[in-house]
């Protein structure tokens, strides 16, 4: 049987490879063009926590270290008004098997294909993400292909990224380095259902629900040694699974934690530009996927997204790639912990949020990655200068992406913006509306709409007003 | 490294996934302009030549026609050097938490 196989072919039967390569018929929880049973889906196509637990336990996941990061702690102290400055804790996910949080996703989704009698799975990602499921892959006697955009086209690639498939490769997965574009997702869909392998996605039920853990074991680790439960959770957020599983998880151990958000902020760059794309000295946690992800989740590799951040997201606050680098050299010197960089987003952002609050109080940052070759500040700023990006000392606001990466001068220098979310919520409704291209939506749209970001169903209202959109 | 390789050597392939002119109509302009190219590994099906075509086998059994660019491909991605600006952040940080002890 001869398929046609170029891109408009492919594209155009992508519900139907999704679908066999998903083994989960999204059809049942979706309810019209806009709303779905987002906690159906969860509940019937995802696993339990306990279930999650299990698997996890079997494949040498989870239960990581919480580190109290007592001079960070002090510094932030030093730099706070007096008698504020909440104690830093930080979830060492760098201790999973593959050396980040990702195996938490991985597991789940290993898990999965295993059972359903798939040969192998697959992953679209240039992150930590491809690693964690080619080790998962290998535990399960499973093949693995992960596809990866690491070059531009004078063949140059991220060093951070050329670690990525150096770590895919050393578990023997087959690595498919691809050139920029969005493309990416045409050539799995042609592996797909060339091999039958299981769609991996970071944004399945699966996969989100692998994260819930992490969420769960922060919560009852801090009140084990603590007594008390987080007044923030910290989370680096890019594709939005991170906020969604860990959300999720606090909230299941009965937990009010604020839910923070935390990127780079990498604004101007554009994220499938042939010219830009070795200016960011970060290829994750950025908002390059952070406001996109957020305001539209349903861009995906899925029918519908299991990752919806705006749903759990409290604040959303960005940090210069400058202040990541000062932080995971701050983090390796005074704490003796070489991670990241990227998985320090978080951390970086948590240091001017814990002088917001009393002495008392307790911040998690909930996740570091391992350090390796060309996964580290030194290759990462050798690789931006050659690029043309100038690099100095220099106050947070002096950074511009693509051009300056200034690192701070003094540690009181550390600081974060806040993004105003109700934007954010206002774009995803509109892009809701647009791209369904409806011209009224219905009083049970109206509502997922304000359960899915949040808000209120006034509020939702004003803003379908906005945009001439009836109820 | 070798410009040869023997039947079942580990090498690296080369092919053009789409053309410019194939390419999705939502990439940028800058993209739009040049192909969509893959590398893949693998073990070689024949002796060959890097530039010239050849057949691979992958780590998931499949076969893959390209052009051979590397036989026994390696990395070369590093620590990289020191960087002036990062090296003394260490040593400030050390002096801050000394102060008032």
């Amino acid at each position: 049987m001869s398929r046609d196989l170029s891109y408009n072919a492919v594209m155009a039967r992508r519900g139907e490879i999704m679908k066999k390569a998903l083994g989960l018929e999204y059809d049942e929880f979706i309810q019209s063009d806009i709303a779905f049973d987002y906690e159906g889906m969860m509940e019937k196509a995802g696993y339990s926590l306990e279930e999650v637990r299990e698997i996890q336990k079997q494949s040498g996941v989870g239960n990581t270290p919480l580190l109290e990061l007592t001079n960070i702690t002090k510094l932030v102290r030093k730099t706070s008004k007096k008698g504020y400055g909440a104690k830093i804790l930080l979830k060492d996910e760098a201790a999973n098997p593959s050396g980040s949080f990702k195996d938490r996703r991985a597991s789940v989704s290993v898990y999965h294909a295993k059972k359903l009698g798939y040969p192998g799975v697959l992953a679209a990602t240039s992150g930590n993400y491809g690693a964690a499921v080619a080790s998962q892959a290998n535990m399960a006697d499973l093949g693995c292909i992960v596809v990866q955009e690491v070059f531009d086209s004078r063949r140059v690639g991220q060093p951070e990224i050329i670690e990525k498939s150096r770590k895919c490769e050393a578990y023997g997965a087959e690595v498919i380095q691809l050139t920029v574009g969005p493309e990416l997702f045409y050539v799995s869909l042609l592996l797909l259902e060339e091999t039958g392998y299981f769609n991996a996605s970071l944004y399945s039920p699966f996969a989100i629900s692998g994260v819930e853990t992490l969420g769960y074991e922060l919560v009852e680790q801090t009140r084990a040694r603590y007594g008390k439960d987080p007044a923030y959770v910290v989370v680096t957020h890019a594709g939005g699974g991170n906020v969604t599983g860990t959300a999720r998880g606090v909230r299941k151990a009965g937990a009010n934690s604020k839910i923070i958000g935390a990127s780079v902020d990498l604004t101007g760059l554009h994220m499938a530009s042939d010219d830009d794309f070795n200016k960011k000295s970060f290829t994750t946690g950025h908002t390059g996927f952070g406001v996109p992800f957020a305001t539209w989740p349903d861009r995906t590799d899925v029918p519908k997204n299991a990752a919806r951040p705006l749903r759990y997201l409290d604040r959303y606050v960005l940090v210069t790639q400058g202040e990541v680098f000062y932080v995971t050299e701050a983090l390796a010197q005074v704490e003796g912990l070489e991670r990241g960089p990227a998985g320090n987003t978080s951390l970086a952002a948590a240091i001017a949020l814990a002088r917001e609050l009393p002495e008392d109080e307790i911040v998690v940052v909930q996740e570091t990655e391992y350090t390796g070759a060309g996964k580290h500040p030194q290759a990462q700023l050798d690789f931006a200068r050659r690029n043309g990006v100038e690099v100095m000392r220099g106050e947070p606001k002096q950074n511009v992406p693509g051009k300056v990466i200034a690192i701070p001068e003094e540690f009181s220098q550390l600081t974060f913006t806040e993004v105003d979310l109700d934007r954010m919520k206002t774009s995803y409704i509109r892009n809701a509306v647009t791209r369904n291209n409806v011209a009224r939506v219905t009083q049970e749209e109206l509502e997922f709409l304000a359960e899915d970001t949040n808000s209120t169903p006034e509020f939702v209202s004003s803003v379908l007003q906005n945009l001439g959109v009836q109820v | 490294m070798s410009k040869t390789c023997k039947q079942g050597e580990w090498v690296e392939v080369h092919y053009v996934v789409l053309t410019p002119e194939e390419r999705s109509p939502d990439v940028p302009e800058d993209t739009k302009k040049v192909p969509l190219e893959c590398w893949v590994k693998g073990w070689a099906l024949s002796s060959g030549t890097v530039g010239e075509p050849i057949e691979i086998r992958t780590p998931a059994n499949r076969v893959v026609k390209g052009t051979l660019t590397r036989v026994n491909p390696g990395y070369t991605h590093s620590f990289g050097p020191s960087v002036p600006e990062l090296l003394p952040v260490g040593q400030e940080l050390r002096a801050m938490l000394k102060e008032d002890e």
